[in-house]
């Protein structure tokens, strides 16, 4: 016998994921926290600590989610992805926006082909909505040109153990993707027990998932570094089974420099060097990134930074 | 792309060492008789950090009538909540110079910073915050409505915890009424002077607490001292033995804490990822200079090898190096004794057959440091299966069922820790009932509390420290007879 | 001429704060020899209403705190306290009409019995839980939790030590309370609320409602939300016995009264067993 699933996953019934999902080891929730906070307690000072400024800078999807958005937003947002600081062209650009789908086509004119453009899909963030409609919305998005696409796993079916609904799902919305990449969202903050987070995760991965996500940021707790960490431990573990690396992406509630570096100590002693990109790992965020700019000034010119000195979108 | 950590030291400058200390008796600092010092040095570096007293016979005698007096005519004259007071004083004094205590701890001591920060000091405070409040609430203890102190405590303390076993010692003692004399390690005398310090600010009465630094020999002619009624020792059973020996036949109440060589158990059925943190943070954690250690891995066969895998992959990842850095996980062995110690029985392990893997660890050039190793293929009767490194060597065994596993835990002349890793609850409970231990750990490891009772079975030693079964030690518990 | 002075206004204390009462209203209080002190708020049934909610949001964090921080926390009050203590002395002396060197025996002993409910925060479980020795395969386990919402009457002499006698065992052991000080001698209270308020203790663990006791506890005796009643300052029996009546309807714990209780004996583990309920637990014990 072993710990982890060694067979690839041949049996997608409800009973087969269900043996399947259920057969992955537990999680202790204390101890799982107290390896988070460990990790937490790491240091990260000068040179190490503007490398991880900027690393985490072209990991942001730069965001922008709510029912005021506006085309004039999304341009501002993406003038801002790739210049962050207009006072210093060193400033890597993030590594995407994330936008509603009927802004994909705003925001993929303003971008070009410089960065990633990431659309919600599958009626965000609820997930509630027909197959077709969930599909329909993909399909636009994918159309207008989005590279990535940010799909939420539909919680009702998770937890009332109808897995092979939300796998089957995930399947369906990774063919019409085409080469988009597909980042599923589990929405850890619903799923609530970091044994439905683990199952979850290897639901998505073996459905297809190119990047596993934590949260919409629409629901508190979004992104913890536990949960992060519990997620970092499945595509670890998954990249052991099948030799494929399945990215992470952090979202939600990650809003200081110090949060991220943490995020990233954490990528780099569960998974290391491979994931430490943003192929791999990404956080989704919006004022994360004028505290990192802040950060990364106050690093170059040797004093604290202001709120007047980053631009507002 | 790497991500390297910068160094990150934490500031000497919070630090103030003497070029020599004498010793603490009857609230000052005095010169030692014997006029004799011995030095203490940084186990990372070689570097001497001061000098501090030899205590020879007259410095003992003096140091526990101080203790007597102080006893005598103020102590167990003084009402409960008084002494509670004190106590509580110094432990926010302990929590106001706490980053001072940690950086002198791991100084003196080698261990990571990042322990004496977040565990070794923490810990401190909150033992004689717990044992502050028991001082005005005897009569509810459970040893009757009006339990007696004994007099003066003579207590003896390892290296390996310096000021975390001075206050696991001190904080009940007093508590309790009793005064104390207390001899803390030849290698790590250094905050237990600071500790002294923190009586005098605390203006604790002179002569309730007295530490006279010292080596064997001091120590021994503190437990052997005629006017002293209660002896608690921590350490090496060898010596444990030896001063039980000589504390038979006298009216001297004793309690020891020995060493140990507890037994970790991880079941098919464990939280993995979990389970190797517990097993990392079991013999790794302060270098393995840990009685307590779960130093005998006992793996369920079914999933050994996963294990040893996953084990050996997160050992990568661990930080060998300068103690001060805030950054490092395993900081340096405690003196050149113990490193050849650990060397020596390492190598019994390989000439005996078992198979030695350490990760890569480059190793400073100065000081004492021995890398994380693992013994895979060792069996009962193997040294490194049955004594005590008190390094960070980890021997690796199986077991098939688990009677087997309990078999195995118990077949031992120690019984301090066990741990238990399964996602099984009854099965914990059933474990728990059957193995021979004074603690036991079920998915963690290395968890103290002041509130929680710690000591051990067999010949790990006897008494308990912490908690209510804690009091008991320094109390008239016996029927007048 | 010598300095004019700066007079305090004497407000109720919810949720950390310091609220007139909604009502608007005041009431005098005089001291010992009948001069005018000042005029205290009279809480009105909402602000009882308002003390309930701040108690039951301020319990869900207090009482799942450690048992080592709430101890923290009382020391703390404890350290605040004793920075007032001259304050203190000078308005027992004023309210009460004592000898200074009585008032400072009164404040002496309260801030002493304070640090000794202090001291029980981690340590009550061990006195009054126990594991049990059930016959079968089971490890069996009671352990005191916090019944919640606690509302209580302070003695109505003894502004100081009595109040501090009925607090501190409520919230030691993880509830929330709201208290009724004194109502001819409250200013203690006022200054308790705010060695509170200076200390780290969440908002709401105590509020302090000056006021009438027969105005407003019938409204804390039927509350739904309220868990217990502590009835100890009621001097009226046939009051006392609505009261309870009252509370009935709700199945609340009564704590009954206890006018001319002697302050300054040591206490026993009564108070603290009498806001706890016991929770046992069985778990098979088995491979």
């Amino acid at each position: 016998m072993s710990l982890l699933p060694t067979r690839p996953l041949t049996d997608t019934s409800n009973a087969g994921l269900k043996a399947y999902l259920h057969g992955l080891p537990g999680v202790d929730a204390v101890g799982l926290e107290a390896r988070a906070a460990t990790l937490a307690t790491r240091s990260i000072k000068n040179e190490s600590k503007a490398w991880a400024i900027d690393t985490a800078i072209s990991m942001v999807d730069l965001t922008t989610l709510e029912g005021m958005d506006t085309p004039g937003k999304v341009k501002a947002m993406c003038a801002k992805a790739l210049h962050p600081d207009p006072t210093d062209n060193t400033c890597p650009s993030v590594a995407a926006v994330c936008v509603y789908g009927d802004l994909v086509t705003t925001a993929r004119e303003a971008v070009g082909d410089r960065i990633h453009v990431a659309a919600v899909a599958t009626a965000f963030p609820s997930g509630r909505a027909s197959m077709d409609v969930k599909l329909m919305d993909t399909k636009q998005a994918v159309a207008d040109g989005a590279d990535e696409i940010d799909m939420v796993i539909d919680r009702g079916a998770f937890l009332s153990g109808n897995y092979s609904k939300a796998y089957d799902e995930i399947a369906a919305i990774k063919e019409v993707c085409g080469d988009a990449h597909l980042k599923v969202i589990l929405e850890t903050g619903e799923l609530k027990t970091y044994d439905n987070v683990r199952r979850a995760s290897w639901l998505a991965m073996e459905a297809g998932a190119d990047f596993i996500k934590t949260s919409t940021g629409k629901v508190t707790p979004a992104a913890t570094l536990p949960v992060t960490l519990l997620m970092l431990e499945a595509v670890r573990d998954f990249e052991t089974k099948t030799g494929t690396k399945i990215g992470v992406k952090a979202a939600g509630g990650i809003k200081t420099s110090k949060d991220a570096i943490r995020y990233l100590v954490v990528v780099n002693e569960t998974v290391g060097d491979a994931w430490l990109t943003p192929d791999l790992f990404r956080f989704g965020a919006s004022s994360l990134l004028n505290d990192l700019l802040l950060q990364r000034q106050r690093m170059r010119d040797g004093h604290y930074s202001g709120p007047d000195y980053v631009t507002i979108d | 792309m790497t991500f390297e950590y910068a160094p990150a030291p934490e500031s000497r400058s919070v630090v103030d060492i003497d070029s020599s200390y004498g010793l603490f008796i009857n609230g000052e600092f005095v010169e030692p008789a014997s006029n004799t010092f011995l030095k203490t040095i940084n186990p990372a570096t070689e570097e001497v950090l001061s000098e501090v007293a030899e205590a020879g016979k007259a410095d003992v005698d003096a140091a526990v009538q101080a203790a007597r007096k102080a006893y005598n005519k103020t102590w167990s004259k003084m009402a409960g909540k008084d002494r509670a007071k004190y106590i509580f004083r110094i432990a926010r004094l302990i929590q106001e110079r706490s980053r001072e205590l940690a950086v002198l701890e791991t100084l003196d001591n080698g261990k990571p910073i990042r322990e004496s920060r977040d565990v070794d000091i923490p810990l401190v405070a909150a033992h004689f915050f717990y044992h502050a409040g028991w001082a005005d609430k005897l009569e509810f203890a459970g040893y009757g409505p009006d339990p007696k102190s004994l007099g003066v405590a003579a207590q003896v303390i390892p290296w390996n915890f310096p000021l975390l076993m001075l206050a696991w010692k001190i904080a009940p003692a007093l508590a309790c009424g009793n005064t104390v004399v207390l001899k803390p390690a030849e290698t790590t005398p250094l905050t237990a002077l600071a500790f002294a310090d923190i009586c005098q600010q605390a203006d604790l009465p002179p002569g309730v607490v007295n530490i006279i630094t010292g080596a064997g020999e001091t120590g021994r002619m503190l437990v052997e001292h005629p006017d002293v009624n209660k002896v608690a020792f921590t350490g090496s059973t060898e010596v444990g033995k030896a001063i039980q020996r000589a504390v038979a036949g006298t009216d001297k109440k004793l309690t020891l804490e020995l060493g140990g060589k507890a037994a970790n158990i991880v079941f098919d059925d464990a939280p993995v990822d979990q389970a190797i943190e517990g097993i990392v943070n079991g013999i790794y954690f302060n270098q393995g200079h840990v009685c307590c250690a779960g130093s005998r891995l006992l793996l369920q066969e079914s999933i050994a090898e996963e294990v040893i895998d996953a084990l050996k992959r997160r050992l990568g990842t661990l930080r060998l190096g300068d103690p001060l850095d805030k950054n490092t996980d395993i900081g340096a062995i405690n003196s050149r004794m113990q490193l050849n110690k650990i060397e020596e029985l390492t190598k019994s392990g390989e000439d005996e057959g078992a198979e030695r893997w350490s990760p890569n660890c480059p190793i400073p050039d100065k000081g004492f440091w021995f890398p994380p190793t693992v013994f895979t293929n060792v069996t009962q009767a193997h040294r490194i299966a049955r004594e005590e490194i008190f390094g960070p060597v980890l021997s690796v065994l199986t077991f098939r069922t688990p009677e087997e596993a309990v078999e195995k835990a118990n077949n031992t002349p120690f019984g301090l820790s066990t741990g238990i890793w399964t996602d099984k609850g009854s099965r914990i409970l059933w474990m728990a009932n059957k193995v021979r231990s004074g603690i036991v750990w079920a998915n963690t490891f290395n968890r103290f509390d002041p509130t929680s009772p710690f000591g051990g079975y067999k010949e790990s030693g006897f008494g308990r420290e912490g908690g209510v079964q804690g009091l008991g030690a320094y109390l008239h518990v016996e029927d007048p007879s | 001429m010598s300095r004019v002075d700066v007079r305090k206004t004497h407000k109720l204390f919810i949720g950390g704060a310091f609220p007139r009462s909604e009502s608007g209203r005041t009431y005098e209080v005089n001291d010992a020899k009948g001069e005018f002190i000042a005029n205290v708020a009279q809480a009105s049934r909402k602000d009882a209403r308002d003390a309930v909610l701040a108690g039951r949001a301020a319990f869900a964090k207090w009482s799942t705190a450690t048992a080592y921080n709430r101890g923290q926390v009382l020391y703390r009050i404890a350290e605040v306290m004793e920075g007032r203590r001259d304050q203190f002395i000078a308005e027992i002396e004023q309210g009460e009409g004592l000898s200074t060197k009585k008032a400072a025996a009164a404040v002496d002993a309260a801030i002493d019995r304070w640090v000794w409910y202090a001291g029980w925060a981690d340590k009550y479980a061990q006195a009054i839980g126990n594991t049990n020795p059930v016959a079968g395969p089971f490890f069996n386990f009671s352990i005191p939790e916090p019944t919640g919402v606690v509302a209580a009457v302070a003695p109505q002499d003894h502004s100081i030590l009595g109040l501090v006698s009925v607090i501190a065992p409520i919230i030691t052991t993880g509830n929330a309370v709201i208290v009724m000080p004194s109502p001819s001698a409250p200013i203690p209270a006022i200054t308790l609320a705010e060695c509170l308020a200076t200390s780290d203790v969440p908002g709401g663990v105590v509020n302090i409602l000056t006021g009438a006791p027969a105005e407003v506890m019938p409204w804390l005796a039927e509350h739904a939300d309220v868990n217990a009643l502590d009835l100890t300052g009621i001097v009226d029996e046939s009051v006392a016995a609505e009261l309870e009546r009252q509370a009935a309807g709700t199945v609340k714990r009564v704590q009954a009264p206890r006018s001319g209780a002697d302050w300054t004996s040591p206490p026993s583990l009564d108070r603290m067993r009498s806001f706890v309920e016991t929770k046992t637990v069985w778990l098979p014990v088995g491979i």
